[in-house]
């Protein structure tokens, strides 16, 4: 079975023919999953039972002349800060190196409902928080386009799953960039839907007010198929929207003549070379496939990386403050009173970006800083969602690149946390704004390494992204 | 702010920490040059609805129960969270 260049569409008309079965190709998917996993680390769990179980339900209804679904038989993984009930949720996290959750996440649910495969969970940026995956507790996961660069982060283990082919499909989570940027970097298709877009219930809480839970896929068209699974009102989120969701299979028709692009100038100023060339040939493609290129201002971008940070590590500071060593699995083995406890397991279970993070959020919520940067950042990002609208008022959609430079060497930049943040600039200025955006391939480096083109679109206007984004990849825009 | 964060660090810790920090705050110092005098803060991303909107019906649900909710735990004992002693007698 060649499961590493199937897509969603190849499986089920498989399991219809009867090619294979579900439970065959689950079997097939972990034997091949387990093999590949000492090159690039991106898995930290199995869930052989719960996939084998669901693969034998698929099954079943199959033989029965029943639809299993949009996913029945999908081989997926999931990242590993999204509770699967059961099954080890690690979040990267030495604190959570024994956490089984009692709850599956919605997502999760939704997922396995639509007859989606859970086979493993992946590596991860501790708490979602990095951009290499190297802040993960359990190691670095591994590019599988060069094995001594980064996948990027904190989605790393996701994007490789679905770039070495063990995953169809995979889930992951975006703060600031944590889908696109792995998936610029492994060559495959990452979405950040609109906030509130996907339930995050069963999401672990990294900044909620950014938080998002997306896809990975090797085509726009499976990426789009999960996004439909997924998506949707959910009464256990409260920030979820209550929006209705299109079948977004259903507008990939090609029909994206006389659509107008916007191109952000600040987005282009400070590119390597290999990535300006790539993004101007995708560019060329996508006006030789009719749309209209105009140059736009984003002109809020250069305070973009500074909102951010300090937004993301207040909420995070908050939001981690749960792990104390009462609740969570890791404790300290020797404390001498409550606050001890509580300092010594902190201590000893988190690493070293999420102590940084930690420290930042705690300094700008202090009485006396708040004002100046917590409240003044939130000024801020309502002037940069502004700008988003302002330029949407004028284009449909708008075309940057994902990251300045392609996947870089593992230990390149772990040593200069501002270096790792300011690489971030292109993708958390739509987490700010909240808006749907995406990374599609746009071809390779000399040295072989993937870039993305990401596509950013208006709040719930995903079909128009994927419409776009299907239309380039089918004309041709992975190539160089 | 280790300590207002509940952090136990090193010395070795401290050091790094202090450079990386300083580095960050003073980027961070660049937001003071942004005229926001005509912005609110943005504390919802996307709100257009009733404050009533997103909320659910009171419906109970089954809970946990507490073998679940515990089973994490690094120290329980008699359906409670155990911590260290924090009033000595």
């Amino acid at each position: 079975m060649e499961i590493a260049a199937f897509t969603i569409d190849r499986i089920r008309d498989g399991l219809r023919t009867r090619q294979f079965s579900a439970v065959e190709l689950a079997t097939a998917a972990l034997e091949f999953a387990h093999a590949e996993n000492p090159k690039t680390n991106a898995y930290l769990t199995f869930s052989e039972e719960r996939a084998l179980a669901t693969a034998r339900r698929v099954d079943e209804q199959l033989a029965r002349g029943e639809d299993p679904g949009s996913l029945g038989g999908i081989p997926i993984a999931v990242k590993d800060v999204i509770v699967t009930k059961g099954v080890r949720t690690t979040c990267g996290s030495k604190l959570l190196a024994n956490y089984v959750p009692p709850y599956d996440a919605t997502a999760v649910e939704r997922l396995e409902a639509a007859g989606g495969v859970i086979i493993g969970k992946t590596n991860c940026d501790e708490f979602a928080m990095g951009s290499s995956n190297e802040n993960s507790a359990f190691g670095p996961v591994r590019n599988p386009h060069a094995l001594d660069r980064v996948p990027g982060g904190s989605s790393g283990g996701s994007a490789a799953a679905v770039a070495q082919g063990t995953a169809i499909v995979a889930l992951g989570s975006d703060t600031g960039g944590s889908i696109r940027q792995p998936a610029s970097f492994c060559g495959v298709v990452g979405v950040t839907p609109t906030y509130g877009r996907v339930s995050r219930y069963g999401l672990t809480a990294f900044a909620s007010s950014l938080d998002h839970i997306g896809p990975f896929g090797r085509t726009v068209r499976d990426a789009a198929a999960v996004l439909s699974a997924i998506a949707g009102r959910d009464p256990l989120d409260s920030t979820s929207a209550d929006a209705p969701v299109p079948d977004y299979l259903t507008h990939l028709d090609g029909k994206v003549k006389g659509l107008k692009l916007g191109l952000p100038r600040e987005y282009l100023r400070d590119l390597t070379s290999e990535t300006g060339d790539l993004i101007a040939k995708a560019i060329d493609k996508l006006k030789k496939l009719g749309c209209e290129v105009r140059d736009i201002s984003l002109p809020a971008t250069d305070y973009a990386i500074a909102c951010y940070y300090v937004i993301a590590t207040a909420e995070a500071s908050s939001n981690l403050a749960r792990y104390d060593g009462v609740r969570y699995t890791f404790r300290t083995a020797s404390s001498e009173s409550l606050s001890d406890m509580y300092r010594k397991t902190r201590g000893e279970g988190f690493g070293a970006e999420c102590k940084r993070r930690i420290m930042l959020g705690t300094y700008v919520l202090s009485a006396g800083y708040y004002d100046a940067y917590y409240l003044k950042a939130q000024k801020v990002r309502a002037l940069i969602a502004r700008d988003f609208t302002n330029a949407f008022a004028e284009v449909d959609a708008m075309v940057a690149p994902v990251s300045p430079f392609p996947a870089f060497k593992i230990g390149e930049k772990i040593d200069d946390p501002m270096a790792m943040y300011l690489s971030d600039i292109y993708t958390i200025t739509g987490d700010l704004a909240g808006i749907p955006c995406m990374s599609v391939p746009c071809g390779k480096t000399a040295e072989g390494l993937p870039v993305g083109l990401q596509i950013l679109a208006k709040h719930f206007d995903e079909a128009r992204m994927f419409r776009l984004a299907d239309a380039f990849e089918r004309a041709g825009g992975a190539q160089n | 702010m280790a300590d207002l964060a509940n952090l136990h660090l090193t010395e070795d810790e401290v050091r790094k920490f202090q450079a990386d920090l300083d580095e960050i705050l003073v980027h961070f110092d660049r937001l003071n040059e942004v005229d926001t005098s005509q912005f609110d803060a943005m504390a919802q991303v996307l709100y257009e609805a009733e404050e009533t909107a997103t909320l659910r019906a009171d419906h109970p649900r089954p809970g946990l129960g507490s073998e679940l909710a515990l089973a994490n735990a690094p120290v329980a004992g008699s359906g409670y969270f155990k911590v260290p002693e924090v009033i000595k007698h």
